[in-house]
């Protein structure tokens, strides 16, 4: 096998010039996004580079600190992030229950994978534990993002119907349920299309950075297949525990619909 | 024998009830102008809503220590306007059931509803292809299905017209008597008011004006 080809900095420039190629088509074709591509082109740049940066300090001293605080800042950022992007919509105690969720569904199920599946050593190998903990919150916040979403629209759309259910004598459990397994749907859905394509439609990234890298295919599948089914249950664990505790955030303890 | 009690109720600006009594087994009509609070005070029967302030007796135990939704097993509504939910005039009519965690019933139980609500429909059609009055005794039945102790009806015949308006206040007053169950019905006709209840409550501004309800 042969390890990666090193790319100079005069070849990442060459990429660079392919963006410029891009700009002028967008602008003679008059699409009028040429801001945005260029401050997402700048984005990226200097974000990668300080974590290119901070990632060699990071596994040239493995610290057991460092490792929890950079999972606590993604952690943090992806929870934000989420409950931004529903600005003014979200009840307190829904906000609440996402943060909880995302913490015990992504955390649980890296402490599984980690520990157990890939049984790194010293516990906190930042090789292992950062890259992978990014794809396990990274795809739980795409999936809550999309369940929280889908339920608000489901409590909005269908609140007669709820309210119609509380009258007949249901609990709000009940009363939720086709709104709960719908939502439940959404948010699942992106992880179990890619899933059901991989290996065939597409390779996933993982595995082909890592055969990039000049790792056997079959390790690399291994990695890939255990990831993507830490990905498929932390996705899972984190919006089952949103949807089991949000619904309630509907509701008072007279187990009337909140208003508004 | 009183099943409601009032004492000091209040609901945001809308209602403000010193006392009101809901007498057990009797037919009771509740009547005023729209917008007087005659729904809210169904809404607060039925535990969808809480008063803001005083409270409200069933059966002597205050409601905010009876749980909402077995609550609302005993006393059952029939609210303006009642949603339809998807499927066929079988699943609308089993539905409360359904919720209640009861068994369903067989077609033939639920063909004699709907010859009792007066729909000559299959079970097996859509219904949301009723028409508003038909929607209105689908819903109707629904509840009568329900064999709770209170029916709370409001303005259970809206969009009837008067002759099947008339036979289905007749037909629930019956069915309800006959079970000797205790019916609160809000409606707008003062004549069918007095032809089918035991008891009037007239509501108006927030407040009850007159008749035995307000007072023991």
């Amino acid at each position: 096998m042969n390890g990666i080809i090193d790319l100079p900095a005069f070849q990442v420039a060459l990429a660079y010039f392919f963006v410029l190629v891009v700009l002028a088509i967008v602008r003679v074709l008059g699409i009028k996004r040429e801001k945005e591509l260029i401050i997402s082109s700048v984005r990226m740049t200097l974000q990668l580079i300080l974590t290119g940066y901070v990632l060699v300090y990071v596994f040239d001293n493995p610290n057991p600190f460092i490792t929890a605080g950079i999972i606590l800042v993604m952690e943090a950022f992806a929870i934000h992030n989420v409950i931004n992007k529903f600005k003014g919509k979200l009840s307190k105690p829904l906000k609440r229950v996402i943060a909880f969720s995302m913490s015990i569904g992504t955390l649980s199920c890296l402490a599984y994978f980690l520990f157990i599946v890939v049984r790194i050593s010293p516990w906190y190998e930042p090789q292992y534990f950062v890259p992978i903990a990014g794809m396990l919150i990274g795809n739980s916040m795409t999936g809550i993002s999309l369940g929280v979403k889908s339920l608000l629209e489901g409590m909005t759309i269908q609140r007669a119907l709820v309210e119609e259910a509380l009258i007949l004598g249901a609990t709000p459990q009940a009363a939720t349920k086709t709104i709960i397994n719908s939502t439940f749907d959404a948010a699942i859905m992106p992880t179990i299309n890619s899933m059901v394509g991989m290996g065939i439609v597409f390779l996933p990234g993982m595995m082909t950075g890592q055969i990039l890298s000049g790792t056997a295919p079959t390790t690399a599948i291994a990695y890939q297949l255990a990831i993507m089914l830490g990905i498929l249950g932390a996705v899972a664990l984190t919006v089952i525990l949103m949807l089991k505790l949000g619904y309630r955030t509907f509701f008072n303890k007279e187990e009337q619909l909140q208003e508004g | 024998m009183t099943l409601f009690e009032f004492i000091d109720v209040k609901y945001k600006n809308i209602l403000d009830l010193p006392t009101l009594f809901i007498e057990k087994k009797k037919v009771i009509t509740i009547v005023g102008t729209s917008g007087s609070g005659k729904s809210t005070i169904l809404r607060m029967l039925n535990k969808m809503l809480s008063p803001t302030q005083g409270s409200i007796l069933f059966n002597n135990t205050d409601l905010r220590q009876i749980n909402s939704v077995t609550h609302r097993r005993h006393v059952t509504m029939l609210s303006q306007n009642p949603a339809m939910f998807e499927g066929s005039i079988r699943d609308n009519l089993n539905v409360g059931l359904k919720f209640q965690e009861k068994r369903l019933l067989s077609d033939d139980i639920l063909l004699g509803i709907l010859e009792k609500v007066k729909l000559k429909k299959e079970l097996d059609s859509s219904a949301n292809t009723l028409s508003g009055g038909e929607k209105q005794r689908l819903t109707l039945g629904r509840v009568l299905l329900l064999d709770a102790e209170v029916y709370l009806l409001d303005e259970p015949s809206s969009s009837l017209d008067g002759e099947t308006e008339e036979s289905i206040i007749q037909m629930v007053t019956e069915h309800v008597r006959v079970e000797t169950k205790t019916l609160v019905m809000v409606t707008h006709s003062k004549a069918i008011a007095e032809k089918y209840s035991d008891v009037i409550i007239e509501i108006s501004g927030g407040s009850c004006s007159s008749n035995r309800g307000c007072n023991r």
